[in-house]
């Protein structure tokens, strides 16, 4: 099969979706002339032109709004934010517009909205520019949470939510963009991924390692680290963050009966939190071992290298986790 | 196109020309504007007279302006019964009336076409009904019916009414611009011809979306009116204390957008002059801020014991009220105290309706929340 970036997965799935329903475009800063600010809508104006690829000013809550009020009347928006960081001035669209309106209208309006872009850190870009906003948004009914790993699921997830009828946050990664990876060619047909299903991408049978995201990567390391040691680590790659398929961690979990959950976030009432959570309430009985958490460090990103990784989770780390889990050392 | 100078239905001494405050900034726009009316200034400016009603200067069709009224009449007959309602505890949390206010958005939806699109804020219960939601729909939402636009989960703050163009009120101040915005956006995109009408309070001209809003819609000329429904107070706060420069419509000018600025006291000039906005919109895709003088009569929520003004103030406001200078015009224009009274009865019958319906309607039950959360299902 034909291997693709995960860059061009995802330019593969905006322009195919374009083709396919003029209600579709795409907003943001620099996506247009500039042909993206991390090139993953490299072309797209030159071939759908500025009617559908629409430079934006630096005015996040701005133009988020627009896509929500543009949503709501029958157009299918594709947002970009240059990273999730700068979301958080458009907080208030995503929260109490995106999420709300069909709530509050008694179900006559929607919001088909795909607010996207690279979240979590880069490299040595400093704490603001650093952030995870995972749980900032699983946290809020009424939106759906994607955060792939590989190039497939990256195009074939992102298809599905320009399609889906609900606003949508998804998750990308600048640390992922030139992850390269087996994406089916274009004329073997539309590929779909379902939002809401987990992936176990490596079996094993003595530790299950949660992740998603670029962590998923990194938990793949540390499953290879684990293997020359002789244990076999199962990793289950999330994908969607809202919904959350348990039903795949869980069968995962009473297969090894220990867990350790791996992000980039912040520790303190994360997506980590809530998997844990779903693990001890639903699987209390298969675990051997207390569910640990391989988290981001609890602090505002440091720039320095060698701290940025210290506090990143690391093969090694997410490796030593296990064996904890394990009894082992 | 410009328009020529403004007519003034007043007819009571003016201190000052006749002319509309305001006017000047129509015909003159761009950094030669002339200087900041000062807000005393621009109140002194409004006769504060009705006991001399004339007719404006424009043909009047006594069936429009009657419907007006009866709307505006509507309005006030439902929100004084809701008023009644909440402190009888059958309405909860907050309501936000539009007393004393009606005239702006009624004359504004007069001036739509059907399909044109309104957003607006969490006091909107006269913007719904003037774009045709029915009394029954209202009162049943304020009741926390399921029988309620938006199935009694919205509240006072939130009425919506997709097939009517009514895209909702919001409750946060000024995140709904942007928004609208949207709308106006999706109409050029789709060159539908519609136009989108935004209502904020001047409350929201301090917040960083309304300037995001107006500098997008400029930049890329969208088909919508920008309209402050400027009541003088951001809940308790007056202009003085909120606004560095109190002439709202001022704004316009960095976004190089046309402006006017007026009072609503007489619905037909409302409609007439945002409807020269509206057809800017329409057919030069030409964004307006319009800045619209109001008062409301009531405090800014039913909580608000209204300490930061006079007695005074509010009864001398209340001899302005556009709906008895309405009523006012319709007895010039041969209506007789029979057929008004008739035509109050009815409306009398509709609010008692309404309120009998909302009481006798179902609540909603819990299994409305999940669907109503996502489209498909739950994203748990």
């Amino acid at each position: 099969m034909r291997e693709i970036s995960y860059r061009v997965a995802l330019r593969e799935a905006i322009a195919e979706e374009m083709e396919r329903d003029d209600r579709v475009m795409i907003m943001g800063e620099e996506v247009g002339r500039y042909q993206g600010a991390y090139k993953v809508t490299e072309g797209l104006f030159d071939r759908f032109g500025e009617r559908r690829v629409v430079d934006t000013p630096i005015a996040e809550n701005g133009f988020a709004g627009i896509g929500v009020g543009a949503a709501m009347v029958g157009l299918r928006p594709i947002v970009e934010f240059m990273t999730w960081n700068f979301s958080a001035v458009a907080f208030d669209q995503i929260l109490s517009n995106a999420a709300k309106v069909r709530q509050m209208s008694g179900g006559q309006f929607s919001c088909p909205i795909v607010f996207r872009g690279p979240n979590g850190s880069a490299r040595q870009v400093g704490s603001q520019h650093s952030q995870s906003m995972d749980i900032f948004y699983a946290h809020v009914p009424g939106l759906k949470v994607l955060a792939p790993a590989f190039p497939r699921d990256a195009k074939g997830l992102l298809k599905a939510a320009i399609r889906d009828d609900n606003p949508i946050c998804f998750l990308e990664s600048e640390t992922l963009y030139n992850l390269k990876g087996e994406v089916p060619d274009p004329s073997e047909g539309d590929l779909l991924v379902d939002i809401g299903k987990a992936r176990v991408v490596r079996e094993g049978a003595d530790v299950t390692i949660v992740a998603w995201s670029r962590i998923s990567v990194v938990a793949m390391q540390a499953a290879a680290l684990l293997e020359k040691e002789g244990i076999s680590a199962e990793v289950v790659d999330l994908r969607s963050l809202r919904p959350l398929d348990h039903e795949t961690v869980l069968a995962s979990v009473a297969k090894t009966h220990r867990a350790v959950v791996a992000h980039e976030g912040w520790p303190y009432g994360g997506v980590g939190a809530e998997v844990v959570d779903r693990i001890q309430r639903h699987a209390f009985d298969e675990l051997d071992a207390p569910v640990l958490r391989v988290s981001g460090a609890d602090v505002p990103m440091p720039y320095n290298a060698k701290l940025e990784q210290w506090c990143l989770p690391q093969p090694e780390t997410i490796a030593a986790a296990c064996k904890k889990v394990l009894y082992v050392d | 196109m410009l328009p020529g100078p403004s007519r003034s239905v007043m007819a009571a001494k003016p201190q000052k020309p006749q002319a509309n405050p305001g006017t000047e900034h129509r015909e003159k726009r761009g950094p030669d504007a002339p200087p900041p009316i000062k807000d005393s200034q621009f109140a002194r400016q409004a006769p504060a007279n009705l006991d001399r009603v004339s007719l404006p200067d424009v043909k009047v069709d006594v069936e429009e302006l009657t419907r007006l009224y009866r709307q505006m009449q509507l309005i006030r007959r439902v929100e004084e019964e809701a008023a009644r309602a909440y402190a009888q505890g059958k309405i909860g949390g907050f309501l936000h009336l539009y007393i004393g206010q009606e005239s702006v958005g009624v004359g504004a939806a007069a001036a739509l076409r059907p399909g044109d699109y309104v957003v607006g804020t969490y006091r909107d219960h006269g913007l719904a009904i003037a774009k045709g939601m029915s009394a029954r729909a209202v009162m049943a939402e304020l009741f926390g019916k399921v029988t309620g636009c938006s199935k009694g989960l919205g509240g006072s703050m939130h009425l919506f009414d997709a097939p009517n163009g009514m895209l909702g009120g919001y409750g946060i101040v000024g995140g709904h611009i942007p928004l609208a915005v949207g709308c106006a956006f999706a109409s050029k995109y789709r060159g539908d011809g519609r136009v989108t009408l935004c209502f904020f309070g001047e409350g929201s001209v301090t917040i960083g979306s309304f300037h995001e809003a107006l500098s997008l819609a400029a930049l890329w000329r969208l088909p919508i009116v920008f309209v402050c429904e400027n009541n003088e107070y951001a809940m308790g706060t007056p202009l003085a204390r909120t606004l560095s420069v109190e002439d709202v419509s001022q704004k316009a000018l960095a976004y190089g957008m046309p402006r006017d600025r007026f009072f609503a006291r007489d619905v037909l000039e409302v409609k007439q002059r945002l409807g020269e906005a509206i057809e800017r919109a329409r057919e030069t895709s030409e964004p307006t801020l319009v800045e619209v003088r109001t008062y409301r009569f009531r405090g800014h929520s039913m909580s608000d014991p209204g300490k930061y003004r006079t007695s005074d103030e509010i009864e001398a406001q209340k001899k302005l009220d556009p709906m008895l200078r309405a009523r006012a015009q319709l007895e010039l224009l041969g209506k007789t105290a029979e057929q008004l009274s008739a035509l109050d009865a009815e409306i009398e019958e509709e609010v008692q309706d309404a309120v009998r319906f909302a009481a006798e309607s179902e609540e909603p039950g819990p299994e409305l929340l999940e669907p109503m959360t996502y489209v498909g299902p739950f994203a748990r």
